[in-house]
């Protein structure tokens, strides 16, 4: 499998990274440095291997379905870029 | 070099407890180092006044009867670590100004327990890198050095190496997600232990890749690991995954005795072009082992070789949705827009600018082996080959091994800019022998034990079983007394 320039720039619309057409070769390349290697892992017969979910075999622990904090906008806003009115103000989304 | 400085915790926690010494003092005697060592690049972001008033709370604690193994310890911080009111920015620029309003739960920890903050350590951005030459704030550079050549610390826990080898700090927190508090610690010359995923809560330090990230110690002996490791451990109702289990008395598990322990040796640890310095440097750790009283044993981890791959699949994918909360929405960094620049613009334009080259690749490769078509052939194929990973290492502890034995990393340390050239993967290789320990969830802890011909610091790993870092932790320990390394780098700085 090899990634070639317009896949690169698809990975990174994926990514929402903003890359220049100019840098989209060097760009591909290493993608196929860095694949080439995880390549290998088609050598490994994984027939009827599971998936790792968890590294530790423990349940997920379960809480009340209730409320446990909250009401602290003023907090929630402090690092934000824009804040306006108890709110984080983006460009204009719909038009 | 100060002489207070240069304790060890355990030291100065007795020297504490007699009235030999006072926090305050031994805070006034690290800021003093750490404002001569700007050429070190450890500290990114320096807190003296908070470290003062934490320094001489511990004290009036002390005085009171009230005070714990880490009360007054002055402590080096990552960067990682969310610190209430301080910046903490993962050395990211897309981080830049972000000051948390919440506390991690290690370092609320270590601070309930009286230690003090002397501010924050350099490190690789995100915790990607493993020279920490990614950082926004410039390189961390090692203390060690030997010709003209300014090395590495390691990374991505290279601030936090770097401060304690040079005697900045008592000890500092590290995070391994790869190799990142071991590696740093073998390049340098000091203990690095990475728990049991699940020991450390994780709640609070800034996500790299969830599944294999874990917080740990970084100190001058293994007695310091244990005691520190004492104080940053236990169940978090805050993070899901940390476990539910008693920490024991770490420190009073050290007893030096391992007779009849039996220590497996793994054959493919044996790498092609492995430098004949390491080679022997891991015969005399097994040779120290077996005249302590342990077996030792060939054992065999055949997956090892798809260890870095695997890591190198699952760890950008974790990093690619961790990192989608970089925004510009909600902290940190925005980028500057144009007119009629719609919110798809901004969150690129501010993806770009905010992160750097090598964070940019991984998020990247992560969205790619995570896209509609490639999950299966790279995802799940590689969480597949980590259930076969963790299963050698199950079954090797099946047969009764209760600590394996490698060399930490492959080299000593290199110099800055050496690997500037080389392809991403050249600089991967660094974490091929603490990779697999993050993949298999185990506790991990490097040693120094010896110098290279050149005089630059090398370290050993020990492996240990899930959950048993006090046993790992004795055997380091008889690891440690038999090599007797004190060396310490030559000031230059």
């Amino acid at each position: 499998m090899s990634i070639d320039e317009k896949t690169a720039a698809h990975v990174a619309k994926l990514a929402r990274i903003r890359v220049e057409e100019a840098r989209l070769p060097e760009l591909a390349q290493e993608f196929n440095t860095i694949l080439g290697f995880i390549e290998q892992l088609s050598e490994v017969d994984v027939d009827g291997v599971e998936p790792m979910v968890s590294v530790t075999p423990q349940r997920l622990k379960r809480r009340e379905d209730v409320v446990t904090a909250g009401g602290d906008a003023k907090r929630v806003l402090s690092n934000a870029p824009d804040a306006r009115e108890g709110f984080f103000a983006v460009p204009k989304v719909v038009e | 070099m100060s002489e207070l400085s240069a304790m060890k915790i355990a030291e100065a926690r007795d020297a504490l407890a007699k009235g030999e010494v006072t926090s305050v003092e031994l805070t006034e005697a690290c800021l003093a180092e750490i404002e001569g060592a700007d050429a070190l690049g450890a500290f990114a972001h320096k807190t003296p006044d908070k470290a003062l008033e934490m320094a001489r709370a511990a004290d009036a604690r002390i005085k009171a009867g009230d005070a714990t193994a880490m009360t007054g310890i002055p402590l080096g911080i990552k960067d990682l670590f969310c610190t209430q009111g301080v910046d903490s920015q993962a050395a990211s620029r897309i981080l830049e100004g972000f000051r948390p309003e919440y506390e991690s739960t290690v370092t609320r920890q270590l601070f309930e327990a009286g230690a003090v903050m002397l501010g924050k350590l350099n490190m690789d951005e995100f915790a990607m890198g493993s020279s920490n030459e990614t950082s926004v704030y410039g390189n961390a550079v090692n203390p060690w050095k030997v010709d003209d050549r300014a090395l590495t610390p390691g990374g991505s826990s290279g601030g936090s190496a770097a401060a304690v080898s040079a005697d900045l700090c008592l000890a500092a927190t590290g995070t391994d997600t790869g190799g990142s508090i071991r590696q740093p610690a073998a390049f340098t010359g000091i203990t690095g232990l990475k728990p049991t995923y699940g020991r450390v809560s994780r709640w609070g330090i800034i996500a790299f890749a969830s599944s294999l990230d874990q917080a740990g110690p970084m100190t001058k002996d293994v007695r310091d690991a244990a005691i520190m490791l004492q104080a940053m451990a236990g169940h978090d109702p805050m993070d899901s995954t940390s476990a539910d289990l008693a920490v024991p008395d770490f420190e009073a598990m050290l007893t030096g005795d391992i007779k009849g322990k039996t220590i497996g040796i793994p054959r493919e640890y044996r790498m092609e072009g492995m430098p004949q310095e390491i080679e022997d440097l891991w015969a005399e750790g097994r040779k120290m082992l077996e005249d302590a009283g342990a077996k030792i044993v060939d054992i065999s981890l055949p997956h090892t070789k798809y260890a870095l791959p695997t890591y190198y699949v699952i760890a950008p994918a974790e990093a690619s949705s961790n990192l989608a909360r970089y925004d510009g929405v909600r902290y940190g960094r925005r980028a500057e827009l144009g007119q009629g620049d719609g919110i798809v613009d901004m969150y690129e334009k501010t993806r770009a600018e905010g992160f750097g080259p090598e964070v940019q690749r991984r998020v990247m490769v992560g969205t790619y082996v995570l896209s509609a078509g490639f999950y299966d052939a790279y995802y799940n194929r590689a969480r597949k080959v980590r259930t076969l990973i963790k299963r050698d290492f199950e079954e090797a502890f099946a047969q009764g091994v209760d600590a394996i034995l490698t060399p930490a990393t492959p080299s000593a340390a290199f110099g800055l800019g050496e690997m500037q050239n080389a392809d991403p993967v050249q600089m991967y290789l660094n974490d091929v022998f603490t990779v697999t320990v993050n993949l298999a969830g185990l506790p991990g802890i490097s040693v120094p034990t010896g110098l290279d011909k050149s005089g630059l610091p090398l370290g050993l790993q020990l492996i240990g079983r899930p959950w048993e870092e006090g046993d790992l932790l004795n055997t380091a320990y008889a690891l440690e007394q038999a090599a007797g390394y004190v060396a310490k780098p030559e000031r230059w700085w």
